[in-house]
């Protein structure tokens, strides 16, 4: 096995460091859970979330008081409600204040493609008449159009520091291959300076004639196996979203009391020893 | 038969939708809406979500925009950067079908913030695909349940234009839809004036009052002239959604460890 293979708790603690913008993404689909667990495990702090859909992964880092700022343009638990950590951090700054930079969906995978093309910025026909685009002119600014002269918002791009993203399988050379809902896995993969990929599978050979993203493994930094890693979301043709752990979520989370119980008996306890 | 106001706005909403439209769906009510005409008189009726399903026929409601059922059941799935620039952007959406926490007499749409955004009484989970649904989509439909505290006068945040504040100002401003078409709620249909804008009560359902909807609406709310009453579900509809939700509620109270 080629030295691009690593256990993920050496993953994160080599390539994650305090201060860093991350961003863990996977839209409700192949959601690194596991990352995020490990990220914790390790107390990395002082950290810049970004995400699309902050989901439970990003409600219990910020529950653990990791966070100092969230990047994200929609912040519930889909179908259930609120995201109880995280609106707590908002409206009463606990366990600490956290400071959000928000968006809409459209806004933010247009900034993650503007990463990805390196260029500074996106432009969206979008934004017109709403209250986001006036309270948060500091990264929605808006440009003529030098053919039309039609006005357009542009949305500062999204480069990461690290991009964390979990698939179904990679090679033994390090390509992975994600199928089913691919969210914008593509987009922060060639937006990040440093990519990390959990996979619930290593195969001899990526299966590349039916359709699916192939991620070419130079574009990789390192990869850990990391089975049912996206537990409680779902890797598409391993196993299903737990929409019931989605909804018991609720009341785990309700206060920072019971929070801090289920982490701790969930997922600080639990060493984490994957080897390859 | 007996059916429950919630029933009534459900079934009424998905009445409302066409066979054959492209409708880009928002989870919750809006979503069994659109899965309930699907499975009655609009099998051809195309939803898409903003995880970038298209086409999708779930024979559950999903619990979020993700679930694998979405997926699994899809024409295609594309990416999230493509299914907002290249069908929503793009103009190749029919019907955007929306929900809020707030909404106002000329339909804008909070779901942010209720009280001040930087310091919020309380904090929503915000925009998601819901601003530029209701500025791309051909028209937009609004499902919502009815009382004084969502029906305001005023919203608090803006986070999906409807018609600003009335008249042409949607236009002027160059927004490509044509704005929110329908707000369904459990106690009725409301339309915009053609002129002002402003959404007038236009259908009201079987056993409801005109008093009762007003003091539900937090604006003195005016009652079309050609006021309706709009049609009881059917026996048909009725068995169809509550089938939908029973297999639904099943599903997801099952454990995926």
């Amino acid at each position: 096995m080629l030295d691009k293979f690593q256990p993920l708790s050496v993953l994160i603690q080599n390539h994650v460091n305090d201060g860093d913008q991350i961003a863990l993404e996977g839209f409700t689909h192949l959601i690194p859970f596991e990352a995020g667990h490990e990220i914790i495990r390790q107390g990395k702090k002082d950290l810049t979330l970004i995400r699309m859909t902050p989901d439970l992964i990003y409600d219990q880092l910020i529950g653990m008081g990791l966070v100092k700022k969230v990047i994200f343009s929609w912040g519930g638990n889909p179908g259930v409600g609120s995201l109880h950590r995280l609106r707590e951090a908002v409206e009463k700054g606990i366990p600490t204040p956290l400071e959000i930079e928000e968006h809409s969906h459209a806004a933010m995978a247009c900034a993650y493609q503007a990463g990805a093309s390196g260029l500074p910025f996106a432009v969206l026909r979008g934004y017109t008449g709403t209250d986001l685009a006036k309270e948060n002119t500091e990264y929605i600014k808006w440009v003529t159009c030098p053919f039309t002269g039609e006005q357009f918002a542009a949305i500062r791009s999204i480069k990461p520091d690290v991009g964390i993203i979990h698939a179904q399988q990679a090679d033994k050379k390090g390509n992975v291959k994600i199928w089913g809902i691919t969210g914008v896995q593509k987009e922060v993969v060639y937006a990040s300076k440093k990519v990390l990929v959990t996979v619930e599978e290593v195969v001899d050979e990526l299966d590349t004639q039916n359709q699916g993203v192939v991620i070419p493994h130079w574009l990789v930094t390192g990869i850990a196996l990391a089975p049912k890693g996206a537990h409680p979301s779902y890797a598409m043709g391993y196993y299903k979203r737990d929409n019931s752990f989605y909804k018991q979520w609720d009341e785990i989370s309700r206060s920072q009391a019971s929070f801090e119980e289920w982490m701790n008996a969930h997922v600080l306890s639990k060493s984490l020893k994957r080897v390859l | 038969m007996e059916y429950s106001k919630e029933e009534m706005m459900i079934i009424t909403a998905s009445r409302l939708l066409h066979n054959g439209e492209v409708c880009f769906v928002g989870i919750g009510l809006p979503s069994t809406a659109c899965n309930l005409a699907r499975l009655t008189h609009a099998p051809d009726i195309v939803l898409i979500y903003e995880s970038g399903t298209i086409d999708t026929k779930p024979h559950i409601l999903p619990l979020s925009i993700g679930d694998d059922i979405l997926a699994e059941t899809a024409s295609t799935v594309v990416s999230v950067p493509e299914i907002f620039n290249y069908w929503l952007q793009g103009g190749k959406v029919d019907v955007g079908f929306l929900g809020g926490a707030q909404i106002d007499k000329f339909g804008n749409i909070n779901s942010t913030v209720i009280g001040s955004y930087k310091k919020p009484k309380v904090r929503l989970p915000g925009a998601g695909g819901a601003p530029e649904i209701a500025s791309n989509a051909k028209r937009t439909f609004v499902i919502m349940k009815h009382n004084s505290r969502a029906f305001v006068d005023k919203v608090d945040f803006i986070t999906s234009a409807g018609y600003l504040s009335g008249g042409d100002e949607r236009e002027k401003l160059g927004i490509p839809g044509e704005g929110p078409q329908f707000i369904i709620t459990d106690m009725g249909i409301l339309r915009p004036n053609p002129e002002t804008k402003e959404f007038e009560l236009t259908s009201i359902h079987p056993g409801v009052s005109i008093q009762e909807v007003k003091d539900n609406t937090g604006w003195n709310l005016k009652i079309s002239e050609n006021l309706m009453v709009t049609e009881e579900p059917s026996f048909e509809y009725l068995e169809i959604l509550r089938d939908l939700q029973k297999r639904t509620s099943i599903a997801h109270s099952q454990s995926q460890k």
